[in-house]
C-alpha cells in the first residue's frame, strides 16, 4: 500500500505555479481590484462596547450630493420571522445581519450601525458624520465571570440556555452548554493513586493575517451581481449573501480573489452584503476595504477561555480519570468552537474514563471567528499542562507518560468513533529521538513538551480538468488558495496521469465556473480536493484509455496506461497522453474529466512540540531558544508546504503563549488594535524552527494524505507555558507570559 | 485642491494628481495602478508597503505622495527584469518562503535594501533587519533561509 509506492511528482519539493506573479506583484489580493465608476463604501462604527440604540436618523447623510447611498440593518429583506419558520433561511442568519449592521442593540465597540457609499473614499469617511444615532449605554461585559454571575447585564433578552438538563427558565448570557462522557468519571478517580488539578485561562487573541478584509462588488439586475473578494470559502459567501439579500444564488457570482491568511477568520461575511446593498441602491459598482483598527475591532477574534481540568492516575503513570470543564467567549453572538474544544482535550489520551462539559458565553466583544483548529488549542492547553504537572510529580519522562497512555487505533474517542490508523505514537517516538529532545538544556532554561489533536474533515469537492489539443491543461478547481494548495493539487493531478506538473495549470474558479466546494478550512483541501483532483484525473486515464483503444481499434481493456503513455498490450504500438489529445478530434472530441465528491475518511494529524526558552529575570521577558514541531502528514505531497504548515502553526501558537492579547478598559474599548501594540512574533524574535515529518498513510486517501494546517498551533501553548514553568520554577495557569506577568510572578516568589 | 507630482517609478517618468493627506502608498496603487505594494496596516507597522524611495527603504504608508515629488521610487514590479526574476525572488520560490504571498512584496523590496546595505549578513542581522516585516503564514524560517541563500548566490556573483 501507500508506503511502499514509488511516486514521480509527490514528494518532491516543484516550484508553486502561482509563484511567479506573487513574488512580482502582479497577484491581485482584496483590495486590488477597481472597477470602472466604482464608488466607495465606508461604515460607522458603535462607540460603546453594550448600549440600545434608540434612534438612527441617516438622513443629512442620504441628502448629501456626494453620497450615493446608505445602508441599515432595516435593507436586509430576508431577515424577519416568517422567512426562518417556512426554512428560507437560517437561524443563524438574524445574527449575521445584526453582526454585519447592527439591529437594535450594539454588542460591541466597533459593532458596525450603518453604511454610505460616495464618490471617494475621503467622502464616504466624512459623510458617516451625518449620521446620527442616539444610544441607550448598558454596562459592558467584557468576561466570563461578569457574563454568567447573577445580575449580569443580558446581552440577548431572549436567549435560553440551550443543551441543558432541563429547559432554562430565565434568559442568561450562556448560549449553551454541553456535555460528553466514556466509561465512569468517579470509578476513575476512586482508582488513582494521584490527582492533578488545576484552572486555566487563555486571553482573547486575533487571527491576525496581514491583509486585511476588502470586498469590491457590482449589483446586476440582469446578470449575476458579482461580488470580489477574499475569503476562504466564496460559494459560502454566495449561499450567505443569497440569504440576507433574498436573492437565488444563481443571482450571485462570487470570485475568489487571492487570499492574504485568513487561518478561519475569512470563513465568514463583513463587508460583502453591506457593499452588495450599496450598490442596488447606488447603481455602482462599490469598493469597501477595512484598516487593520477595523479587523481588530470587528472581526476575527479567538475565545478567551476559561478551563478546569482535573486528571487521575496510577503511581505507574496509567491515567484512570479525565475531566474538564471548559468555558468559552463567544463574543456577541452565540457560537464559540465549545464543541470542538470538549471533543478534541483528551483525544491523544486512550483513557476509559472521561467527562466534559462546556459552555458557550456571549460577551460585548466582536463576534468570535474560526481561528486554526478552532477551540482545541484553548482546551488542550489546559490538558497537556496538568499532564505535564503529573508527569513532574510521578516523576516520569513526559514522552513516557504519553506513550503510555496514548491513543491509538481502536481508541475509542469520547465524542463517538473509534481513531483509525493514527501517527500519535510514531510523532512521540519521533520526538523522544529527535536532536532536540537528546540535546542537553542551557543553564536557566526551561523544557517543555506537549501533543496535539484536531480531527481534519472532509466534503464536497468539485474538480474538472481539461486537457488541449497539445496535451496540456487545466485544473479547475473551487478551493480557494491560502497556502500553496495549488501546487499539490498539480501534483497529484500529475501524478495520476504521468505528465510533467508544469504542464497542467491550477486555477481557483468563480462560483459559475465549477460546481460547489467547501471552505477552504478545517485542514480539507489537500485531502478533499485533492482526492477530487485524482479522481478527476483518473477519469482523464479511463478517458484517455477508451481513445487509444478507438484509434487502435481495440477494447479500452487491451489498453495500459503508465506514465503519460497508453500501450496496446495486443501490440507494441503505444501513444503519448499529447499524441492522444492531438487525435482527439477522430475520436469525439477533446478531453475533460471531472469528480464531484462528499470525501470521507479525512485522517486526524497529531503533533507533538518541543520548545526550550529562558526568562530574563530582570525583564520578564522570554526568549524562544530552541523550537521542534513533530507531525503526522499521512503523507506530505510537498514537504516545503507540510513543514510551513507546522512552522507557521507553531509560531502563531507561540505567540497566543507569550505576547497575544486583546487589552480591554473598563468601557469595553480594545486598547491596542494595531500592530504595533497587539503585537505578534517578529522575524527577530524566533529561533529556526525545527520539524520532523511523520508519515503514518491514512488508508481512505490515494496517496494517505492527512489535512496538515491546523494541528501545528495545538501543541505550541502548552508547549511554551511548560517550558515557561520549568525556567521560571512555577506553575503557568495563564496564557500569555507576557513579560509584566512573569516579572510579577517572579517579584512573587523572591 | 491636489497636487500634481511628477516622479520617475520603476525607471518610468510618472505623473499623478494627489491630495495633501494621500500616502505615496495610496498614490501608487490607486492613482498609477501599481497594486504589488501592499496595506496590511497603514500605520508603518507590517512592512507590507515597503518600497525603495530615493535609495532608502520606506514605509510608503507613512511616506505622502507629494513627497515623491522629483524622486525615485522602486516597487515590487521593478524588481524583475521582465520575465527574468532576481535571484532573491528565485530564492523565495525554491525555498517555498511565501504561503499566503501578502507580506511578500514588502519583504523581497526590504531584503533587497538588506543586501545592498549588508551582502554578507548573519541569520542574526538578517532577522533583525527583516523584524518590521510581518509574515503570519510562514513563521520566518522559510524567509530567513530563502534570504541567506540569495546573499550567498548574489556575493558569489558579484
Ligand atoms: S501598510 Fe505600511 S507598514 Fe503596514
Ligand atoms: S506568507 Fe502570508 S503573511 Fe507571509
Amino acid at each position: 500500500m501507500s508506503e511502499a509506492r514509488e511516486y514521480q511528482h509527490i514528494g518532491q519539493r516543484t516550484i508553486r505555479p502561482d509563484g511567479f506573479d506573487k513574488v512580482t506583484g502582479k497577484a491581485n489580493y482584496g483590495a486590488d481590484l477597481s472597477i470602472p465608476g466604482m464608488i466607495w463604501g465606508a461604515i460607522l462604527r458603535s462607540p460603546h462596547a453594550h448600549a440600545k440604540i434608540t434612534s438612527l436618523d441617516v438622513s443629512e447623510a442620504e441628502a448629501h450630493p456626494d453620497v450615493f447611498a446608505v445602508a441599515t440593518y432595516q435593507d436586509f429583506p430576508s431577515v424577519n420571522a416568517e422567512a426562518v419558520a417556512a426554512g428560507t433561511a437560517r437561524k443563524d442568519l438574524f445574527d449575521t445581519a445584526a453582526n454585519v449592521l447592527a439591529d437594535t442593540k450594539v454588542l460591541y465597540h466597533g459593532h458596525a450601525i450603518a453604511a454610505v457609499a460616495a464618490r471617494t473614499e475621503a467622502a464616504a469617511q466624512a459623510a458617516l458624520e451625518l449620521i446620527q444615532v442616539a444610544y441607550e449605554v448598558l454596562d459592558p461585559v467584557l468576561t466570563i465571570d461578569a457574563a454568567i454571575k447573577d445580575g449580569a447585564a443580558l446581552l440577548h433578552d431572549n436567549m435560553m440556555t440551550q443543551g441543558l438538563l432541563e429547559p432554562a427558565s430565565a434568559a442568561s448570557n450562556i448560549a449553551a452548554r454541553m456535555e460528553l462522557k466514556k466509561g465512569d468519571i468517579d470509578l476513575g478517580f476512586e482508582a488513582a493513586d494521584i490527582i492533578v488539578e488545576r484552572s486555566y485561562e487563555t486571553p482573547t487573541v486575533h487571527q491576525g493575517y496581514i491583509e486585511p478584509h476588502a470586498t469590491t462588488v457590482r449589483f446586476d439586475d440582469n446578470g449575476p451581481s458579482m461580488i470580489w473578494c477574499p475569503t476562504q470559502g466564496h460559494f459560502d459567501v454566495r449561499a450567505r449573501v443569497a440569504q440576507l439579500l433574498n436573492m437565488e444564488l444563481g443571482q450571485i457570482k462570487v470570485v475568489a480573489s487571492e487570499i492574504g491568511g485568513g487561518f478561519g477568520g475569512k470563513t465568514t461575511v463583513y463587508l460583502e452584503p453591506v457593499a452588495l446593498i450599496l450598490s442596488k441602491k447606488s447603481g455602482r459598482p462599490v469598493k469597501m476595504t477595512m484598516s487593520r483598527e477595523d479587523v481588530f475591532r470587528a472581526s476575527g477574534p479567538a475565545s478567551a477561555s476559561q478551563s478546569k481540568v482535573k486528571i487521575g492516575a496510577k503511581s505507574d503513570g496509567t491515567i484512570t480519570a479525565m475531566q474538564a470543564s471548559l468555558h468559552y467567549e463567544a463574543g456577541a453572538f452565540k457560537g464559540s468552537p465549545m464543541g470542538p474544544g470538549c471533543m478534541t482535550i483528551f483525544t491523544p489520551y486512550d483513557v476509559e474514563n472521561m467527562y466534559v462539559e462546556g459552555f458557550d458565553v456571549v460577551v460585548n466583544k466582536p463576534k468570535a471567528a474560526a481561528y486554526r483548529a478552532p477551540g482545541a488549542p484553548q482546551a488542550e492547553f489546559a490538558a497537556e499542562m496538568a499532564v505535564n504537572e503529573l508527569a513532574s510529580k510521578l516523576g516520569m519522562d513526559p514522552i513516557d507518560l504519553r506513550l503510555k497512555n496514548a491513543a491509538k487505533e481502536g481508541t475509542q474517542t469520547i465524542y463517538g468513533p473509534k481513531l483509525k490508523t493514527v501517527g500519535l505514537e510514531a510523532c512521540l517516538l519521533a520526538a523522544k529521538s529527535s536532536p532536540h529532545y537528546q540535546s542537553t538544556l542551557q543553564e536557566n532554561a526551561g523544557r517543555g513538551l506537549a501533543a496535539g489533536f484536531w480531527f481534519n474533515i472532509g466534503g464536497q469537492s468539485s474538480v474538472m480538468i481539461h486537457l488541449n489539443p497539445d496535451g496540456t491543461g487545466s485544473i479547475i478547481e473551487g478551493s480557494p488558495d491560502i497556502g500553496g494548495s495549488r501546487a499539490s493539487m498539480q501534483m497529484m493531478a500529475a501524478e495520476v496521469l504521468g505528465v510533467s506538473p508544469s504542464t497542467l495549470n491550477p486555477i481557483v474558479a468563480d462560483t459559475e465556473h465549477v460546481a460547489y466546494n467547501q471552505t477552504t478550512g478545517g485542514s480539507r483541501t489537500t485531502f478533499a480536493t485533492g482526492m477530487a483532483v485524482i479522481e478527476a484525473a483518473e477519469d482523464i486515464v479511463d478517458q484517455l484509455k477508451a481513445r487509444a483503444a478507438e484509434l487502435w481499434n481495440v477494447t479500452p481493456e487491451q489498453v495500459d496506461y503508465k506514465n503519460g503513455v497508453a500501450y496496446n498490450l495486443s501490440s507494441d504500438e503505444r501513444l503519448s497522453l499529447a499524441e492522444i489529445c492531438a487525435k482527439a478530434e477522430k475520436t469525439g472530441g477533446q478531453i475533460t474529466g471531472r469528480a464531484n465528491i462528499n470525501a470521507r475518511g479525512a485522517g486526524p494529524s497529531f503533533a507533538v512540540h518541543l520548545c526550550d526558552v529562558q526568562v530574563d529575570p530582570e525583564t520578564g521577558k522570554t526568549d524562544v531558544l530552541r523550537y521542534t514541531a513533530i507531525q503526522d502528514a499521512g503523507k506530505a505531497i510537498h514537504p516545503s508546504y507540510v513543514e510551513g504548515q507546522f512552522q507557521g502553526g507553531a509560531v502563531q501558537g507561540i505567540g497566543w503563549a507569550l505576547n497575544e492579547e486583546y487589552v480591554y478598559s473598563a468601557d469595553g474599548v480594545m486598547e491596542n488594535a494595531g500592530f504595533l501594540d497587539y503585537r505578534i512574533p517578529l522575524a527577530s524574535d524566533l529561533p529556526e524552527i525545527e520539524t520532523i515529518i511523520v508519515e503514518v498513510p491514512n488508508s481512505f486517501h490515494p496517496f494517505g494524505v492527512r489535512g496538515v494546517g491546523e494541528t501545528g498551533i495545538v501543541p505550541p501553548l502548552a508547549a511554551v507555558g511548560t517550558a515557561v514553568s520549568e525556567a521560571i520554577g512555577l506553575p503557568i495557569t495563564s496564557l500569555p507570559c507576557s513579560p509584566p506577568k512573569l516579572l510579577e510572578l517572579i517579584m512573587k516568589r523572591g | 485642491m491636489k497636487t500634481h507630482v511628477s516622479t520617475v517609478v520603476n525607471g518610468d517618468a510618472v505623473e499623478f494628481l494627489c491630495s495633501p493627506s494621500d500616502t505615496l502608498l495610496h498614490a501608487l496603487r490607486n492613482e498609477i495602478g501599481l497594486t504589488g505594494t501592499k496595506e496590511g496596516c497603514g500605520s508603518g507597522d507590517c512592512g507590507a508597503c515597503s518600497v525603495m524611495l530615493d535609495g532608502a527603504l520606506v514605509c510608503s504608508c507613512l511616506v505622502l505622495g507629494v513627497e515623491a515629488q522629483g524622486s525615485q521610487v522602486e516597487t515590487i514590479e521593478g524588481i524583475a527584469h521582465q520575465d527574468k526574476l532576481h535571484v532573491i525572488q528565485e530564492k523565495f520560490l525554491e525555498h517555498a518562503a511565501l504561503q499566503c504571498g501578502i507580506c511578500t512584496p514588502g519583504l523581497i523590496v526590504s531584503t533587497k535594501a538588506l543586501l545592498e546595505e549588508n551582502p554578507a549578513p548573519t541569520e542574526e542581522e538578517a532577522r533583525y533587519y527583516l523584524a518590521g516585516n510581518l509574515c503570519r503564514c510562514t513563521g520566518y524560517d522559510k524567509i530567513i533561509k530563502a534570504v541567506m541563500d540569495a546573499a550567498d548566490v548574489m556575493r558569489q556573483g558579484a
